[in-house]
């Protein structure tokens, strides 16, 4: 990954709410991560830790008020943020794609699902309006929809929500893009239907070999979805390496907290354990580790300086500067 | 689990709820287009035909997809909702007991705290509010046995003054917790308590709950779709299917040895923390069909992957299939051994 160009690179990312007359609020705090081709990597973290901000400044689609501070992001080397807007938008489709939590309120109410579909392929490929329509129905296929000719006529309300989730994996995938963005695309669907859409996800990134950033609050989901992985805690990310090594031996505090929370189907007998307090309120940042106040492990400067991610095992970093000593004797 | 071999077997405990034969039938087909067009009235089975108890000082999981009916049953056992057939047994309660003394035994914890709670009445007016109503205690010792409700579900006393959109989700989920406790209930519905919450705030629910179960002896009632959270806090499970209940058993037993084809699915379609998912999954197809129309026999035959031909035509009913444990599967003595490789070959 070192010697070639990653395909994505966001380099000390910092996004802030700025408001008149006060001063600006930091949500998302230098977050660093590549994503070579075909990989997949997964971002984890409670409501309001900015893994979906992360993903949203990517696709340029924060939401209004939201601006990214400093830092940068690199899509094969371009810069996204110096980029024309017009170039910018005509990566969208061909090049990066987004997936929606929501597939209701991602799609259009009054337009019909085959239609919507076809609609980036128009654009993007410069197919004609019947072409567009047979690639429109191929991809419906490619994602199990049955009878994909007539389901191309019907509108997002007509279907069920699997279905719709579908149409909308089919419309990220239609202009084949490189790099897939994921935010939270199956925490809506029940959970046989969830098995399928993750398979499927999977599937199609595999023969395409797309590269993925997947956004999840599920650590059962990024388990099994992805192989790299960023633990986000108050804006920034305090852990991340291969997903199956950080579940089995976390290094952060925050992680492990989290891993010890949640209920393991494979583990019925562990007892919970909750991490004490809440995150901090992000307008009024602690100036030490931020996850401090809620560390039982904490020290005096920890409460001071602002630790950063450092390599702590081969392939392994955490943003703790007493990992160290908390995790002496824990072995890989 | 472990925290209740003190106590008598489920299996041998008093039931306080008990509902038998419920359906609840909506009718549809009231549009415009149907009246003028003539059109078949049709109509929707939230619930057909269901049968379940409620032990006392159990956690009992109602587990199933959207659309399985789980909370209207959740529903019709708080009184919110009249079943269209069927009786609701309340064991225990008194004969000629009025309405108030029938709500206030069984009382509801909804899923969004962030709805539930009334946003302009302080913590310390709902709570007394019901304390009043209810005439729990004397009027002179209303704030107290308010603290003493906020220091059960582990808030301060100066939470009195608050008002909802101060705390946070976590908080708001213990004082749903309060006001549903400050009636003295002997059972409590919640419906998905924490799937609302953040893992690391979910832990501190569920240990609530857990709490409630072993100091108060409450019946709990716990509508869930994550069965994790499932299999860490019931004692007992019921999975439900498109309007009917299609297995119970004790939690162990159900995870251990599933006997309906659909429990297995959805075991398998758990994404695993620490293990792999299932190399093989008993993956079903497609979605739950609309309750409007309701597949002939086995209504879950055309997502089985197991299905037979006289699971087109036969509606099997829940017969037990070992202690405690009952399925509704013609199949269920059939069903090949948890992780079988037997079950491969019969695909």
């Amino acid at each position: 990954m070192s010697e070639t160009t990653p395909l994505l690179s966001v380099r000390n990312l910092s996004l802030g709410v700025q408001r008149k007359g006060r001063p600006t609020t930091v949500i998302v705090d230098d977050v660093s991560f590549d994503v070579a081709e075909g990989e997949r990597f997964g971002i984890v973290g409670e409501s309001g830790s900015g893994k979906s901000l992360t993903l949203r400044a990517i696709a340029n689609l924060l939401p209004a008020g939201v601006s990214v501070l400093s830092g940068a992001i690199h899509y094969r080397g371009q810069d996204l943020q110096t980029m024309p807007a017009k170039s910018r938008r005509r990566l969208a489709g061909p090049e990066i794609a987004m997936i929606f939590q929501e597939p209701m309120t991602a799609l259009n109410p009054v337009m019909r699902v085959g239609d919507q579909i076809a609609e980036a392929p128009r654009r993007n490929l410069g197919l004609s309006k019947s072409a567009a329509m047979d690639l429109a129905i191929d991809m419906m296929r490619k994602t199990g929809i049955p009878d994909p000719a007539r389901r191309a006529r019907a509108y997002p309300h007509e279907l069920s929500g699997g279905l719709r989730q579908r149409i909308m994996i089919a419309m990220a995938l239609s202009c084949s893009p490189r790099l897939l963005l994921c935010d939270e695309p199956t925490t809506a669907l029940d959970v046989t239907v969830q098995l399928q859409v993750l398979r499927l996800l999977e599937q199609l990134c595999d023969d395409t070999e797309t590269a993925l950033v997947f956004v999840t609050h599920d650590l059962g989901v990024v388990n099994q979805t992805c192989r790299e992985l960023g633990v986000m805690y108050a804006g920034e990310i305090v852990e991340r390496g291969r997903v199956k090594d950080v579940f089995a031996d976390p290094r952060h505090p925050y992680t492990k907290g989290l891993l010890d929370s949640a209920p393991d189907f494979d583990q019925p007998d562990r007892e919970l354990v909750a991490i004490p307090g809440f995150p901090p309120n992000l307008a009024d940042r602690p100036d030490g580790c931020p996850f401090e106040p809620r560390c039982s492990f904490a020290v005096e400067h920890c409460r001071t300086d602002r630790p950063t991610l450092a390599s702590v095992l081969p392939g392994r970093e955490a943003a703790c500067f007493e990992t160290a000593r908390i995790f002496q004797g824990a072995t890989a | 689990m472990t925290d209740v071999t003190a106590q008598p077997e489920v299996a041998e405990r008093p039931a306080v709820l008990r509902v038998a034969n419920i359906s609840k039938e909506y009718q549809l087909g009231h549009g415009l287009f149907s009246r003028f067009g003539g059109a078949q009235k049709t109509s929707l089975k939230a619930l057909d035909g269901v049968d379940l108890e409620l032990r006392r000082g159990e956690v009992l999981a109602l587990v199933g997809e959207s659309g399985s009916g789980k909370s209207t049953l959740a529903k019709i056992l708080v009184g919110a909702l009249k079943p269209t057939g069927g009786d609701l047994h309340e064991l225990g309660l008194a004969d000629g007991a009025g309405r108030r003394e029938r709500s206030r035994r069984v009382q509801m914890v909804f899923q969004d705290p962030y709805s539930s709670l009334n946003p302009r009445i302080s913590v310390g007016s709902m709570l007394a509010g019901l304390l009043r109503l209810h005439r729990v205690v004397p009027p002179g010792e209303v704030r107290a046995e308010s603290i003493r409700l906020l220091n059960r579900v582990g808030l301060q006393e100066d939470a009195l003054t608050a008002y909802p959109s101060q705390f946070s989700g976590g908080q708001r989920q213990r004082l749903a917790i309060a006001r549903a406790l400050a009636v003295r209930p002997d059972v409590l519905v919640a419906d998905e308590p924490v799937s609302a919450l953040d893992v690391s705030v979910q832990a501190t629910i569920l240990e609530l709950f857990r709490s409630l179960q072993d100091e108060l002896g409450l019946s709990i009632l716990f509508v869930a779709h994550n069965l994790a959270v499932v299999q860490h806090l019931s004692q007992r499970v019921a999975v439900m299917y498109l309007g009917r209940i299609v297995e119970t058993a004790d939690t162990a037993e159900i995870f251990s040895n599933p006997r309906h084809p659909y429990t297995r699915a959805l075991i398998d379609s758990i994404p695993r923390m620490s293990a792999d998912s299932a190399a093989d999954p008993f993956e079903v197809e497609g979605e739950p069909p609309s309750p409007i129309n309701v597949p002939s026999g086995c209504r879950f035959h055309p997502r089985c992957p197991v299905a037979v031909d006289r699971c087109r035509t036969e509606d099997p009913g829940l017969v037990p299939v070992g202690p405690g444990h009952a399925s509704a599967c013609l199949l269920a003595a059939e069903l090949p051994a948890w992780g079988g490789p037997e079950l491969k070959e019969e695909q």
